[in-house]
């Protein structure tokens, strides 16, 4: 496809740049901050539209491909490009980075400057990770991420935040390492950090098994699976509104999209040989993690276990893979594992997004995120509970919201491939109804619990439109989610082929 | 070559020796009211001789003066390199001296000299022309840390300093004395190829080579060879720290080059393995004791330590990759530190020194553009990307990855995430916690200029890493 601008460079450059600029206006011009940020932001993200509109659907390869030479020494090239994995995902972060934006607009007090500032840098790192066609250039991205975080969870963050940002980083630092020296490994096999080639190489099965399990070291902690999820209830509870949603509205899939990107096409014999872990992981996360969710008393915390056994079903979707083959012998259900997967990612950032800015919009009100805290909100701020039964519907997968479609055609791939994969799979439509629907109840329904409930306002414009335009976007994916399948189908279609032939 | 030509390749050399005699000369007679002039004429001898050197660069590789001395693009790198660190570190030093009382010629003619070793040592062909460039650097060094007699640290860092210092010179010396023994010659290129006559594991060989190598990790400061450094570090004044940190770094890594690369290239199967343990102790005691540090100096001595472990992976390697990879790693760190100590500095005032962690706290509302800095710094010592640092720690990885050595480039790894945390540590001070000293920064404009290129120096290598990864390819091409 011929483009006469370097669409990518611009959206992961131009909310860096803006970025800076914003710290040069400083925390002493707070108001020209906030608009400025919130320009670029609004920009970046009619940047991307063209992502969308001009996005061939029809074919597997790379689109909009930039590439120029960056490090010559180590043969490193400045390779960008999407295809029907990576497009909808840089879709989803400048969407959601907008809404950040206009959600810290009046809360931020200390340093606007500079927290809106992360939020930009971020943004366009963020992209990078997404758009990143060679593997040092996406390493370099997949790093960079964890420094404009680390600062947003430290600074604006809650009482426990240093505890939680240091955990946070060195969680995340110790798994990408292993993915590191994995890649150089690759490096030297192949000649080369394209990931194309990367793809198309040919490698023996213990070389596969330590690269997977390398990989899995960096995305199993980003995702996060059981059981090195620790450190995101620590960060998801101790940071900022925005850092949250960020967290786990785009972090959280980059897990994700590296197995699509990395372990699926270039170990597809270890992720065959050890499917069982992953699938095993994946149940555990979705049955066990969800009784935990069950348990909490903190809204975050509830919201960020939710996460977990909601990105299980991601998981679970990318690797039962290879069961449904064994089962059915056909590659029908594999695409739709994949596409499950992905619609899961993409729903549960718009939801999990909105949850976390529901608890926000809590918080700011009465600075707790206790659960018993609260009790009969809907009596004083019902346009704000219409908005949070709403997002609870879509979180525990009520059919016509974005969170049944994934889970839907995870749970059916799943059947293709065992009823019990499926069963399991399944309670989560219990369980998820179960924590979700309950804090639902014990927060908004009820006698009003104490005076400051009585005391509070309903939301004001700003938070009406941010959750107004993220409960549209819910429904509209719940409703008619074939723009986003069809984007994705033959990319998928193509990665299914691709991972089921032997590399050995 | 005979006549002036033999002298040509040394102009640099030459000319710094007698402009560092001359500029002595010129403060014996100022009056103390016109010291800055022996800080401008140090100033110039180095401008001068950065552009001797540019001016006699050489084509490929000149050895002269009776084999004792060599010129190659290595050098040439090296000795410009040394220049500018040198020129930072005097600038730095100014301010800091004059509010002290301590604003004397002596620093800047002894700062020459220890150049001027320096020089020599990365120009050594010969094990005694290396010998004589390191005393001349060390003895300037000791009075250098020495430099403020009032106080009882800096003695005391500069007894153990010259104590250890001399044991290390004296192993290398022994080691050299053996080796000349079983080889008969004292020229690095004669070494050579005697050595790769003789049989690899000749046990005069072996033994001449541990002692070296005893020397060598000495001056680098690798475990278990590290134990002065810390207490150099904290004890000498910022300035000459940085002297140490920086400069004399570059020496050691000349040396490690001079002697076992081109002397003893040869025995590589032999010194490979040990630098294997020299590097693995190196990584894990500098980043793990780092983290019970309190005082920002020996943390930085700590993570020198650690670094250093990454520069001997590179070397042992084996490798035109892995000695390209040293050097870049060489010059990286050097720049890293440079800034690192360079906001110490920026921090201190008179009667107050900024050298302890808790120092740093609430940076960020103090300054920030100077919090950004020190982040920049910290983050690329971490070896976090987009910064220089995380280039340098990749092509040593690169570098062991290839000569199938993966499990180091694992231990490599797992350190640096040790390593993090002491870093993350001053980030989480500057940024996260209250300021607990109000003062406003008081350091000069130039000051504040230098160290401010030298941080974002960090990041325009980590985004367009390419220039100084070419330099160190082409070095050692």
């Amino acid at each position: 496809m011929p483009t006469s601008l370097p669409l990518l460079s611009i959206l992961i450059w131009l909310p860096i740049l803006g970025g800076l600029a914003v710290l040069a206006v400083g925390d002493g011009r707070a108001p020209l901050a906030r608009r400025l940020s919130l320009g670029v932001a609004a920009l970046t993200f009619l940047a991307s539209l063209p992502l969308w509109v001009r996005f061939d659907p029809t074919t597997a390869a790379m689109q909009f491909t930039e590439r120029a030479p960056w490090i010559p020494a180590f043969d490193a090239w400045y390779h960008l490009g999407v295809d029907g994995i990576s497009m909808p995902l840089i879709l989803l972060t400048t969407f959601i980075t907008v809404l950040v934006v206009i959600a810290g607009w009046e809360v931020i007090k200390s340093r606007p400057a500079q927290y809106f500032a992360s939020f930009l840098v971020l943004e366009g790192v963020m992209i990078g990770v997404f758009a990143a066609l060679d593997a040092l250039l996406f390493y370099v991205f997949w790093e960079a991420m964890l420094i404009p975080m680390f600062i947003i969870i430290g600074v604006w963050g809650g009482a426990r935040r240093v505890y939680a940002t240091l955990k946070f980083f060195l969680y995340t630092f110790l798994g990408s390492v292993f993915m590191l020296v994995a890649l150089i490994y690759l490096r030297v096999e192949a000649g080369s950090y394209d990931l194309l080639a990367l793809h198309r190489l040919p490698l023996g099965m213990t070389e596969q098994t330590l690269i997977f399990l390398a990989f899995l070291a960096a995305f199993a902690v980003k995702v996060p699976m059981w059981p090195v999820h620790t450190w995101l209830p620590d960060a998801h509870v101790e940071a900022p509104t925005g850092g949250s949603v960020i967290l786990a509205a785009i972090m959280l899939k980059m897990g994700g999209y590296g197995f699509l990107r990395f372990s699926l096409p270039i170990t597809p014999d270890a992720s065959h040989a050890l499917d069982w872990l992953l699938i095993g992981l994946s149940l555990v996360a979705v049955v066990y993690i969800g009784f935990v969710a069950l348990a909490q008393n903190d809204m975050k915390k509830l919201i960020a276990y939710s996460s977990i056994a909601h990105m299980g079903f991601v998981t679970l979707g990318l690797f039962i893979a290879w069961r449904i083959l064994a089962n059915t012998g056909g590659a029908d259900g594999i695409v739709m594992g994949l596409q499950g997967g992905m619609v899961q990612m993409v729903s549960h950032g718009l939801i999990s997004g909105a949850l976390f800015l529901c608890v926000g919009v809590l918080y700011d009100r009465m600075h707790s995120r206790e659960i018993s805290a609260y009790g009969g909100v809907a009596n004083t701020m019902p346009v704000f509970a219409a908005f949070l039964v709403l997002f609870a519907m879509a979180n525990a997968g009520l059919p016509g919201t974005s969170g049944f479609v994934g889970e839907f055609l995870v749970i059916l791939a799943s059947f293709k491939a065992s009823f019990w994969y499926a069963a399991l799979a399944a309670t989560t439509l219990i369980l998820g109804a179960a924590y979700t629907l309950w804090m639902v109840k014990r927060v908004l329904y009820g006698e009003v619990a104490n005076e400051q409930v009585a005391a509070l306002t309903d939301i004001g414009r700003r938070e009406f439109l941010v959750l107004g335009v993220l409960a549209l976007a819910v429904l509209l994916l719940g409703l008619w989610p074939a723009p986003l399948i069809d984007v994705m189908a033959t990319t998928l279609q193509g990665l299914a082929e691709h991972m089921v032939q032997s590399k050995l | 070559m005979n006549g002036m030509s033999a002298f040509a390749p040394a102009t640099a050399e030459i000319f710094l020796v007698a402009a560092a005699c001359g500029v002595l000369l010129v403060d014996l007679f100022l009056p103390e009211r016109r010291r800055a002039l022996t800080y401008w004429l140090a100033m110039a001898t180095l401008l001068g001789t950065a552009f001797c050197l540019l001016a006699t660069a050489p084509e490929g590789r000149i050895v002269t003066l009776t084999g004792a001395f060599v010129a190659d693009p290595l050098s040439q790198l090296l000795k410009l390199f040394t220049c500018g660190v040198v020129a930072v570190a005097f600038l730095y030093a100014r301010s800091y001296l004059q509010v002290r009382g301590l604003f004397k010629g002596e620093y800047y003619v002894l700062g020459l000299f220890a150049t001027l070793g320096i020089f020599v040592m990365i120009s050594a062909h010969s094990m005694l022309s290396l010998y004589l460039g390191l005393e001349l650097m060390s003895l300037s060094l000791y009075a250098m840390v020495a430099f403020n007699r009032e106080s009882p640290v800096a003695a005391e860092a500069a007894m153990k300093y010259f104590v250890l210092g001399a044991i290390a010179t004296g192993c290398f010396l022994y080691g050299t004395s053996i080796l000349y023994g079983v080889t008969g010659s004292l020229d690095l290129g004669e070494i050579a190829r005697r050595a790769a006559e003789l049989d690899g594991l000749d046990i005069h060989l072996l033994v001449a080579l541990s002692f070296i190598i005893v020397g060598v990790a000495f001056k680098f400061g690798a475990v278990p060879f590290h134990m002065w450094l810390p207490d150099v570090y904290q004890g000498a004044s910022t300035p000459v720290t940085m002297f140490i940190g920086t400069a004399a770094k570059i020496a050691s890594l000349a040396m490690i080059i001079r002697v076992l690369v081109e002397g003893l290239g040869a025995m590589h199967a032999s010194w490979s393995d040990m630098l294997v343990v020299l590097a693995v102790l190196s990584m894990a005691i500098g980043n793990i004791v780092a983290i019970a540090q309190t005082n920002l100096k020996r943390m930085l001595a700590y993570s020198t330590i650690s670094h250093v472990g990454f520069i001997l992976l590179g070397i042992l390697a084996g490798t035109p990759a892995g000695y390209q990879a040293a050097v870049y790693y060489t010059l990286a760190y050097v720049i890293m530190a440079g800034a690192a100590f360079g906001m110490i500095i920026l921090l201190s005032r008179q009667g107050f020194e900024a050298d302890e962690l808790g120092d740093f706290s609430g940076l960020n509302a103090r300054s920030p553009w100077f919090a950004a800095i020190m982040l920049i710094v910290m983050f690329s010592m971490a070896g976090v990307p987009p910064l220089l640092g995380f280039y340098a720690k990749f092509a040593v990885l690169a570098a062991v990855v290839e000569v199938g050595r993966t499990w180091l480039a694992v231990a490599g790894v797992l350190f640096s995430v040790i390593g993090a945390f002491y870093y993350l540590r001053v980030v989480k001070l500057m940024y996260f916690d209250a300021p607990g000293d109000a003062a406003p920064l008081t350091a000069p404009a130039d000051l504040r200029w230098v160290l401010s290129l030298n941080g974002l120096a960090v990041l325009a290598l980590g985004i367009f890493p390419q220039a100084l990864v070419a330099v160190s390819v082409r070095a050692l091409g």
